[in-house]
């Protein structure tokens, strides 16, 4: 055999075994990887409820999800309710946020109580911020910040600040992270823009 | 265990390091360094990745054409790769989502092709996985000393558990790749002061 078709004969065996090790592979786990990635977005929400789930293994995660969070269309918009135990009503709305970081997508979601303007709980899923700076966004102590917080007044998005660490906060305004200006101002700017693009639904469902 | 596999096996801890003597896969070893789980399955990620790449490419040495040869290494290593981070998504979810891209860029990490080329394109199949086991590993010892050191000091825990009491602020400075740099450095510097290595 001359030695160039002996190559092309060799790159095609090559390309073929490969192509078949990946496609098996990839067809075998794309369950269990699809099953993971949904749980983390029902981890994400039940943790926007404002629910700890820092005790919760992944059953108890599950059953939580299951039996509280509905999901429900706010027009063309993503929504998901929270009904406590034997209540009738949804006692409180859930709606993602993402925007641009420093250097990554931010992805979570934000809780409304039942008056529609009170923030209950906020949470990031997904992102690629500087460890121990900007990633700071996923921890309790900034999180914890934005419950009770007002998110809309008068079926308005209000504007929505970060402020400097060590600067007054007041009703509508949370304390920044130290060392992530950027990531905190993508914060700050997809929490309003997407307030404001849910702010139209939560009023017409107020007067109900 | 014979001599001549022990040696295979054992130098790349001390001194032919990968990363400390040789200083390869510096990249990744700045950036899954922040916590020591992340490390741990770097660590084993690669391991396997350049063991199964060493045999693999060692059996196919006499026949692998000379004129597409690192292309072929590349098939196989990337092939590897994928292998492994589509397990990591199905297994170990939390933890590839803190490695995010680090797995994928598994295939560019220098240890791997180099010793590829440098060894298993020479030798037979089995030295070549003892080397390629010694080499994963000896850039894990690396790996995990790093980001023993970077939690420590960062977050005040090591593999997750509290060392200090919780008034302790965190040193942010570990946190970050210039923080790496430096810890890697003074590593590097203190290996090669043991094992009196000197750069020619």
């Amino acid at each position: 055999m001359r030695e160039d078709t002996r190559t092309i004969t060799f790159a095609a065996i090559i390309c073929v075994t490969c192509s078949l090790l990946l496609s098996g592979t990839a067809a075998g786990l794309k369950s269990l990887q699809q099953a993971n990635e949904a749980f983390d977005v029902k981890r994400n929400i039940v943790k926007a409820f404002g629910i700890d789930i820092s005790e919760m293994d992944r059953p108890k995660i599950e059953a939580t999800f299951e039996q509280h969070v509905a999901e429900e269309k706010a027009g063309e918009l993503e929504l998901f309710t929270w009904t406590d135990e034997g209540a009738e009503k949804a006692s409180k709305y859930a709606f993602p946020i993402s925007g641009k970081g420093l250097w990554s997508l931010l992805e979570g979601y934000l809780s409304l109580d039942a008056d529609l303007e009170t923030i209950a709980g906020v949470s990031f899923y997904k992102h690629g911020e500087t460890p121990g700076l900007g990633a700071e966004i996923e921890k309790a102590w900034f999180l914890s910040q934005f419950t009770g917080k007002k998110l809309y007044a008068q079926g308005k998005a209000v504007a929505f600040k970060l402020v400097k660490p060590g600067m007054p906060t007041n009703e509508s305004a949370v304390e920044g992270i130290s060392g992530a200006t950027i990531t905190g101002k993508g914060v700050e700017a997809l929490i309003r823009k997407d307030a404001a693009a849910y702010a139209e639904y939560f009023k017409s469902i107020k007067g109900n | 265990m014979a001599s001549a596999a022990k040696k295979l096996l054992m130098d790349p801890f001390t001194d032919n390091n990968p990363i400390t003597v040789q200083v390869l896969g510096i990249c990744s070893a700045l950036a899954v360094t922040v916590k020591v789980d992340t490390a741990i399955v770097m660590t084993l990620a690669l391991t396997a990745v350049v063991t199964l790449s060493n045999f693999v490419i060692s059996l196919l040495r006499n026949v692998i054409p000379n004129g597409i040869r690192m292309i072929v290494e590349m098939a196989v290593i990337a092939s590897l790769v994928i292998i492994a981070d589509q397990l990591l998504r199905a297994y170990l979810f939390d933890i590839s989502k803190q490695l995010s891209v680090f797995v994928g860029l598994i295939i560019t990490n220098c240890i791997v092709m180099g010793r590829a080329e440098a060894f298993a394109l020479q030798n037979p199949p089995k030295d070549s996985l003892l080397d390629g086991l010694g080499n994963g590993l000896g850039y894990g010892i690396v790996l995990i000393a790093v980001a023993s050191i970077r939690e420590i000091l960062g977050f005040g825990k090591w593999l997750g558990f509290s060392l200090f009491p919780e008034t302790y602020m965190g040193n942010g400075l570990a946190l970050l790749a210039p923080g790496a740099f430096i810890i890697l450095g003074l590593l590097i510097w203190a290996q090669r002061t043991v094992s009196k290595y000197v750069e020619d």
